[in-house]
């Protein structure tokens, strides 16, 4: 057994976490940053914290995943990082040409009390910020939070250093968008296009970390949100955040800064999350649902029916992140599938009245447990004493779904076994297709290997 | 027949990585980047900081400490002492391979071990939560060892993570906890870690079992760790020979094997940069003496199990070696007879590491292709150069603060396997005990050797040179390919491998001809964008 040590019986722990469902934040604040057009991420801390977040980045996009670092040492560590810094910040417009360095913090700058907004000015004055060049910041503290939070930080920052109110209101809609793909992004701006509203999307990591083979490494690929771009947030007529945890700290910072008013939704993964989502942007542009995408939901629905035998009453737990969890628990209680275990190593209550509200009447004795020690261990200990027909979440669950020989859905971040994520979207109705069709694949699977010969199906 | 090719003059291409740079960061670099030469080996700046904002390869000291040395052992609760991110990201990434005894011996490195600290014990400190996560760990596991790794953060507030392992040690009796000052700001790369590492399980866990295993030549590997199954290989070998293996550090390992190392006759040093300072201690303290070796390579491998059986001075196991040798062999050269034409020519760079971008060349060598450039990630000066300028490298304050253990010979355990007459003879018949010549003096004259190879270089080094294949890691991996370029990853094989001993040498050679060779590279222009296709498509619709 891959996880032989994990045994059925759930042990309190108060200190100890094992098998973790998050990392820290700086990961999200530089995968956030790449979605910026022209952007080298920057991590203030050691080289480790910036090298293992490249490479956990790359295993799971396997794209080029360009950042920087301010290579702490000791030295610097006592007396802090400015100069590193300062000269990190004159190194890369020298070297990298970027038109923004995105930097943020980690728990070593954020413990010795290194003051991001301050060495920035200090860059600028001292003239290492060439003419029409940008730093901007977002503290990160990994003792804080989760990797979702760290997203969230470098979303907020983005709104709050870039958006400007020249007191014109434009006819175009903020997305201030939650931790997802490339892949989810593009099919946003699809789904925007569809129904001829002018979207800003913020970040954008579509074509960024989805970039052709072409024989040629394009440093800053041609996606992102561009600077006049993210400028002109401030100027929309309102924002729609995805995410109440990745994404609507950008809806925030862009209400509070430029009076542009905004609404959370969730992120449109699942039927009814899309249809909210949808409702909110036509609102917002003061356009209608075209009819292709009603043909869209209807395409979705129309397996959801002809295929609910399959669903129903299925077992599931579920590991990952808030704003993923929440929308998909819902789909899946739609698909009258029974989530009986769900994790978030992300700490916050909205989670939990979320998940109580979506299964109080549905599957009322589910576990669902998060922040401190709301980990793997404790899931797998959960599935141990009430088995389930599906496991979704990242790629750690392969050890679970292998050791209890459960059929698994790879979802959320990261996922470095298999391909797919970063193409074909989750979101939106076509997105839920592409779960459906998941979810019913494993289940399938798992009857043709399991059924005896004689009940062996040819149709299902 | 392919035609020669023509490469730049490298000091021009030196020229080239150095012009964009700011005048300081170029003078710094300059010194890292040298033109070799095997006779008269110059001086290669290593080992120092890398200059912020300076796309590195590196990682960090804690990376060097937990993932790379006690990673690989099985039985160790290794739990870090920081905020979470630390113990997520060196959870089951780097491929070190184990086979545990049976199905309830233990094996926690599926695990990943954590006090995730937040805000609270950042400000009022984080030992309470140390030591309840131990006692926590301990009475879910009972496990034989806990290493507590400590984080950025952990240094700077002043837990004291040795005091707390004492502690917990005395009030749980029958496990052994140690911990390691591994934080990640510690040194210039991850080689600061490799040293703590080394430091703390010398210090806590070699020579606590005196008991005699048996054996007739018994070795300990340093070194190897296991990625991808090459210690496997490496057993395989050695058992074939009758040579056994007491311990591993740390590939394939447990703590019961370090505990038992000192009661070998004969270090053998796979990686010199991760693990030199294990052997020397031993060899201060017990009076074993140790050797490199490299399992890279067939032709390397026949030559290292050599050099082991003419250390032990034994008859039947020089002859043994050779019947194993003979036994290896055929398939590797059938092997390399049909591979051989379609690799031959073609040109490698290698850029990783602390000694396989040595080990590796070895591989190519065997497959004719030339390696044009090459160089650690977090190696020193005498990784490049040899040990012979050890005595002259300066010890800068990012080295000094790294802990150099004082060790002496053990009142009662120390026994030197070989008299220093031996030793000399030895030497004088070729075997060079305590050796390592380094990189330079197997690269060609004029070859590019660059230390801690930045981004931008690496990018120059591709365009100017156009090279077949490239080796580094997964930073790297996806960079180089959009440039049109294969790239190997040498710290996880790709997921592939061994590549160790003939069985690796044959995985290697097959890979590698499947990468040079493979068709998909060929298709990246669309056939619109050809030459004139644009033109001509154009132009026909318009007749029509």
């Amino acid at each position: 057994m891959l996880l032989r040590h994990t045994k059925d019986e759930v042990m309190e722990r108060e200190a100890l976490t094992i098998n973790p469902a998050k990392t820290c934040q700086p990961i999200g604040a530089m995968y956030a940053a790449l979605g910026i057009h022209g952007c080298l991420p920057h991590s203030h801390g050691s080289q480790g914290c910036c090298s293992y977040h490249r490479s956990t980045l790359t295993r799971h996009y396997k794209e080029p995943v360009m950042a920087a670092t301010s290579s702490f040492t000791e030295g610097a560590s006592v007396f802090g990082g400015q100069a590193n810094l300062v000269t990190a910040i004159d190194n890369i417009f020298t070297v990298y040409e970027p038109d923004i360095i995105a930097v943020h913090s980690t728990c070593l700058s954020e413990t010795i009390g290194d003051d991001l907004q301050q060495i920035a000015t200090k860059a600028k004055d001292d003239g290492k910020v060439p003419e029409g060049k940008y730093v901007i910041y977002a503290p990160t503290p990994s003792f804080v939070g989760s990797h979702v939070t760290g997203y969230g930080n470098m979303v907020q920052a983005m709104a709050e250093q870039f958006a400007v109110s020249t007191g014109e209101t434009l006819d175009q809609v903020n997305i201030a968008a939650g931790w997802m793909e490339p892949s989810d992004m593009r099919e946003i701006k699809r789904i925007a296009k569809e129904m001829e509203v002018t979207v800003r999307m913020f970040p954008d990591t579509s074509d960024v970390l989805d970039a052709p083979q072409t024989g040629k490494h394009v440093f800053y690929p041609k996606g992102g949100i561009t600077i006049p771009e993210l400028k002109s947030t401030g100027d929309s007529k309102f924002t729609v955040a995805l995410g109440c945890f990745s994404g609507e700290p950008g809806g925030v910072a862009l209400e509070k800064k430029c009076k542009v008013p905004f609404q959370t939704e969730d992120l449109p993964i699942g039927l009814r999350a899309t249809d909210r989502f949808l409702m909110t942007l036509s609102k917002a542009a003061g356009v209608k649902i075209p009819q292709s995408i009603t043909d869209e939901r209807g395409r979705l629905l129309d397996v959801m029916t002809d295929m609910e035998q399959y669903f129903s009453g299925k077992k599931v737990a579920l590991f990952g992140d808030p704003d993923h969890l929440i929308p998909l628990t819902e789909f899946l209680v739609d698909l009258n599938m029974k989530p009986v275990h769900i994790v978030s190593g992300t700490p916050g209550k909205r989670f939990e009245q979320r998940m109580k509200a979506i299964l109080e009447d549905t599957v009322p004795e589910a576990n669902v447990k998060n922040g401190p020690q709301a980990d793997m261990f404790l899931l797998h200990q959960w599935i141990k004493n009430e088995p389930v027909d599906l496991l979704i979440g990242n790629t750690y669950g392969k050890y679970i779904a292998r050791d209890e020989d459960i059929p698994f859905v790879r979802f959320g971040f990261p996922i470095v076994d298999r391909i797919g994520h970063s193409y074909f979207p989750s979101v939106g109705y076509m997105g839920g297709l592409r779960l459906v069709e998941k979810i019913l694949g494993v289940l399938m699977d798992r009857q043709d290997r399991d059924a005896p010969e004689e009940s062996f199906e040819l149709v299902m | 027949m392919e035609p020669v090719r023509k490469f730049p003059d490298p000091s021009a291409v030196r020229d080239e990585m150095l012009q964009k740079y700011p005048p300081k960061v170029a003078k710094k670099r300059a010194k890292s980047i040298v033109l070799n030469d095997p006779e008269e080996i110059p001086q290669v700046q290593a080992n120092t900081r890398t200059i912020p904002g300076i796309i590195t390869q590196r990682g960090c000291s804690y990376a060097g400490c937990k993932g790379v040395v006690l990673g690989p052992t099985r039985d160790i609760v290794n739990l870090v002492h920081g905020p979470i991110g630390c113990s997520f990201y060196a959870w089951l990434t780097r491929r070190n391979q184990t086979r545990p005894d049976g199905p309830e011996g233990a094996n926690y490195m599926t695990y990943c071990f954590s006090t995730d600290m937040q805000e609270e014990h950042i400000v009022f400190g984080g030992e309470k939560k140390l030591k309840q996560a131990i006692q926590e760990a301990y009475d879910l596991f009972h496990p034989k060892a806990i290493g507590i790794f400590s984080t950025c953060p952990v240094g700077l507030i002043g837990d004291d993570v040795h005091a707390v392992a004492r502690e917990m040690r005395e009030t749980l009796g029958d496990c052994n906890i140690f911990g390691f000052s591994c934080e990640g700001y510690k040194g210039v790369s991850q080689s600061a870690g490799h040293h703590i590492a080394n430091n703390q399980v010398f210090k806590h866990v070699v020579g606590l079992d005196d008991t005699d295993k048996g054996g007739k030549f018994k070795i300990n590997m340093l070194g190897e760790y296991n990625i991808g199954g090459d210690a496997f290989e490496i057993e395989r070998l050695l058992e074939k020979c009758g040579i056994t293996l007491v311990a591993s550090f740390s590939g394939n390992s447990t703590i019961g094997q370090f505990e038992n190392s000192h009661t070998a006759d004969l270090n053998v040093i796979m990686c010199h940069r991760s693990i030199n300072y294990m052997a020397e201690m031993m060899e201060t303290k017990y009076g074993i003496p140790w050797m490199k070796v490299n399992f890279i390579g067939a032709e390397a491998s026949a030559k290292s199990l050599r050099r082991i059986a003419r250390y032990f001075e034994d008859d039947e196991l020089m002859a043994r070696v050779e019947e194993v040798i003979a036994e290896e062999m055929p398939v590797v050269r059938s092997v390399v007879e049909d591979v051989y034409p379609r690799t031959k020519g073609k040109l490698a760079m290698l850029f990783v590491g602390g000694s396989r971008a040595h080990h590796y060349q070895e591989l190519f060598g065997e497959l004719g292709m030339e390696t044009l450039s090459a160089g650690y990630e977090f190696g020193h000066r005498d990784d490049y150069e040899g040990r012979r300028v050890i005595p002259s490298i300066k010890i800068d304050a990012d080295t000094k603060n790294i802990e150099e253990l004082k060790v002496t010979a053990d009142p009662e355990r120390y026994r030197p396997r070989k008299s220093e007459e031996d030793l000399a003879r030895l030497k004088e018949e070729g075997l060079d005990i305590r050796e390592y010549e380094g990189m330079m003096p197997d690269m060609k004259k004029g070859t590019l050797v660059i230390d801690d190879i930045s981004h931008y270089e690496s990018e120059k080094l591709i365009e100017l040179y156009k090279p077949d294949i490239f080796c580094a890691g997964i930073k790297e991996k996806y960079v180089v390919q959009k440039m049109g370029v294969p790239l190997k990853q040498l710290h996880s094989y790709d997921y592939g491998g061994p590549y160790a001993g003939f069985t690796g040498a044959v995985n290697f050679y097959k890979d590698i001809d499947r990468m040079v060779n493979s068709r998909v590279w060929k298709l990246i222009q669309a056939p619109w964008e050809e030459d004139g296709a644009a033109l001509e498509l154009e132009a026909s619709y318009v007749t029509q």
